[in-house]
């Protein structure tokens, strides 16, 4: 590896500063853009081809890897043939810029282009103005679409008050229970048996989950044999038979119904970091503390929550990311009806339903703004660790 | 010290019988799924699954016509030593030695049969499930009265190629760039890597739902809506901030020293990195793999807005989705076509459940 070494930075002339710039730029955009050139092409042709299905999946897999992987080496044969110091200037942006370029595009530049559109009516800044012009146009509504997402009893409070909703519940719940799962598995003799099946539904789709639990509250009607297993035993109980998603008499609790399955489906995902946190704790602290007589609940909340406390957060912080964005369970069990809408269900009705893209991308904002103390705790942890 | 010992195993017995509790609530779900999708149609829509259990059913021992008895349905009756009205013989009325009469049908054209209430378990297990949903033509149902009623496939082999289709590209794609970038940072010095990397963490919690709409438009712009290739590329763009993250953390932690024989021979950083690097990350790279594919392979909200309504290039989600809007009812069709949707995922995850939990040690958190 050859680290640049100072004098060769110093000597640099201003020309050539801005030359290695424009190089790396070059770099970082024009690879991307050769690739998906390249592969916009073959994908043309393959989509006009009458190949059986199977064949051109297969022939897009190799044509799409492959044709990436082979620009990535074309690329740098050519920066490996220039003079060295050139080499040493544009080498890393032929790794790192495609990487780079793609994430901007995605998702970087995205979140300032949704901001902006967020500020205009329903049919975004009008095409083919400038940057002023469209501030001074008709449809510019300034904060209104952020003033309309937070107006009491509007449209988006339901949506909030049910996010909230899912992450008390949800959030709390998943933790909790894979907390107490990873604790018991711990102590058990079955513990990787266990855990496999607690684990079993993170790999299943929302929408899988979704039919899952949809089975288990399905309705009939009182008097007919209940095919769902909770009617089945709300009925044999003596019970009155529900449709319990949509059952808008208990609105918002019905809410919970559809909270349940993101439990089900995540305490898996915080049991197996629990588990592993649990295993970090020393046993000469347990078994001193067994000796001093504590009881088992006391080791509990005295030596395990403490120790475990950083992963504690960690974990709650990711479920609650998640939860804030869910999206597929509520969108396919009820469609935000009977009181269920939640902000990532609104962002989908009104951007793409009800084609409203300025309202639809202030929600986005509201999202992102949500997550932004996720973010900065994220970077303040990154500055700790000193990697760089 | 026998006290100690009987403690001991009582608390162990506690510790796996609430553990075993929890593992049943959190398998029967899948269960009931699984077992439905092999059950008779008819037998999914009027009894629960749990009737594969051993049960009390009551079961036919005889008919009788009611025209044969004489009875008249307006007034009081008694058939066999039970008597009632017509509305409490058509719930069922016990009779003395424990069988039950039970009027079907309506007063003047009906039937009465006597029932016994046995043990019997449900055992009609059948494959048409499966092939109604997993083929794309008509499919021949024989209803129990020897009818037959036609019904449309559900195509679920074409929604499982195109859900491959887009799931291996986005999952190869992101973790070779990302491999790239992840090196650089990890082992190239440059202007602006701990500027460009901080952008990385920043990115790795940003939501996606950010994205869509500009997205979306650069495709209409680009006439790339409702293609293969469109959501490759957002996959790729939204999962590659996680995948350098990820990448990063394990390539800088590998052996300085190997590197730096291999470049005091002479080698490029280019052959360093296909033929050391990436070897010695494939841990790394299959955790990310598995939590990409998944990912992919589940994703709906994605495919709903970039494949749109294209129906020929429906993904296993979408297709399970839209039976679910039209056929909400037909647990025949849904219990299997979950099944299917769910082969692929339970597969890699099984088979490969230790990276997959690695990466999530690893700190996977997607935006």
């Amino acid at each position: 590896m050859n680290p640049p070494n100072k004098t060769s930075l110093q000597e640099q002339s201003i020309g050539g500063g801005i030359l290695s710039f424009l190089g790396r730029v070059l770099l970082a955009v024009s690879i991307p853009l050769i690739a998906f050139y390249v592969l916009y092409q073959g994908f043309i042709f393959l989509r006009d081809s009458d190949a059986p299905r199977a064949v051109i999946t297969l022939v897009a897999i190799v044509w799409g890897v492959g044709g990436v992987a082979i620009l990535y080496w074309i690329f740098n044969n050519i920066v490996e043939r220039l003079p060295g110091l050139w080499t040493e200037r544009l080498l890393p942006f032929v790794f790192v810029g495609p990487a780079m370029a793609i994430l901007s595009w995605y998702l970087a530049i995205p979140t300032a282009r949704t901001f902006w559109i967020s500020l205009f009516d329903k049919d975004g800044p009008p095409e083919g103005l400038n940057f002023l012009q469209q501030l001074a146009s008709d449809s510019f509504v300034g904060i209104g679409n952020y003033l309309a997402v937070f107006t009491p009893g509007g449209l988006m409070w339901e949506a909030l008050r049910n996010n909230l909703m899912w992450i008390i519940f949800g959030s709390t719940f998943s933790v909790a229970f894979g907390l107490i799962i990873a604790v018991l598995a711990d102590r058990s003799r079955f513990e990787k048996a266990a855990k496999s099946f607690i684990f079993l539904p993170m790999a299943i789709s929302f929408v899988g989950a979704s039919i899952i639990w949809n089975f288990i509250y399905e309705y009939r009607p009182a008097g007919q044999p209940q095919v769902g297993l909770l009617n089945a035993i709300v009925t044999g109980l003596g019970g009155v038979p529900q449709s319990y998603p949509q059952w808008v008499d208990i609105a918002p609790w019905n809410n919970l119904f559809l909270i349940v399955i993101v439990i089900w489906l995540q305490a898996g995902f915080s049991m197996v970091l629990f588990s592993a946190a649990l295993k970090g704790i020393p046993d000469e602290l347990l078994e001193a503390a067994r000796i001093d007589g504590a009881t088992e609940v006391q080791i509990f909340f005295r030596i395990m929550i403490p120790y475990i406390q950083g992963t504690i957060i960690s974990v709650f912080t990711t479920v609650v990311i998640f939860t804030l964005k869910i999206f597929d369970v509520v969108w396919v069990m009820t469609g935000g009806q009977f009181g269920t809408h939640v902000i990532a269900t609104q962002f989908y009705r009104q951007s793409f339903t009800n084609r409203n893209s300025g309202f639809g991308s202030a929600i986005a904002i509201v999202l992102l703004i949500a997550v932004i103390p996720v973010m900065i705790y994220n970077l303040r942890q990154f500055r700790e660790q000193e990697a760089f | 010290m026998d006290s100690g010992k009987k403690q001991k195993r009582i608390s162990s017995l506690i510790v796996n019988g609430i553990l075993l509790l929890l593992v049943i609530v959190w398998t029967v779900p899948t269960l009931g799924i699984f077992v439905s999708s092999f059950r008779v149609r008819d037998e999914i829509a009027t009894s629960g699954w749990w009737n594969i259990l051993p049960h009390k059913e009551w079961q036919k021992v005889k008919e009788i016509d009611t025209t044969e008895l004489g009875l008249d349905p307006d007034s009081v009756m008694t058939i066999e030593g039970a008597t009632g009205t017509f509305d409490e013989f058509r719930n069922g009325v016990e009779t003395p030695n424990g069988e039950r009469i039970t009027w079907i049908g309506n007063k003047r054209l009906g039937r009465v049969e006597i029932q016994k209430n046995v043990w019997a378990v449900s055992w009609n297990f059948t494959l048409d499930n499966y092939k109604q949903v997993l083929g794309g033509q008509d499919f021949e149902f024989k209803k129990s009265d020897g009818t037959v009623e036609i019904v449309p496939g559900d195509n679920m082999n074409g929604a499982f190629l195109n859900s491959l289709a887009v799931a291996v590209p986005s999952t190869v794609i992101p973790i070779l760039i990302a491999a790239f970038a992840a090196y650089a940072f990890a082992w190239m010095k440059f202007p602006g890597r701990r500027w460009l990397f901080i952008t990385v963490v920043a990115l790795l919690v940003v939501p996606l739902q950010i994205a869509l709409v500009p997205i979306l438009r650069d495709y209409r712009a680009l006439n790339l809506n409702g293609t293969f290739l469109a959501i490759w590329l957002a996959h790729t763009g939204f999962g590659l901030a996680l995948a350098t993250y990820l990448l990063f953390n394990y390539i800088s932690t590998l052996p300085r020293d190997i590197l730096e024989s291999a470049f005091i021979d002479g080698a490029s950083h280019f052959t360093v990195f296909i033929r050391l690097i990436l070897p010695l990350s494939v841990p790394a790279l299959a955790s990310f793999a598995i939590f990409q594919f998944l990912w992919v392979w589940n994703d709906y909200l994605v495919a709903l807005i970039f494949l749109g309504g294209n129906p020929e290039f429906e993904l296993v989600t979408q297709r399970m989705a839209a039976i679910v809007g039209s056929r909400g009812s037909e647990w025949h069709l849904l219990t299997a076509g979950a099944f299917v949707s769910m082969v692929l995922p339970l597969l890699v995850f099984f088979s490969m459940q230790r990276y997959f939990v690695r990466g999530l040690l690893a700190g996977s958190v997607k935006g």
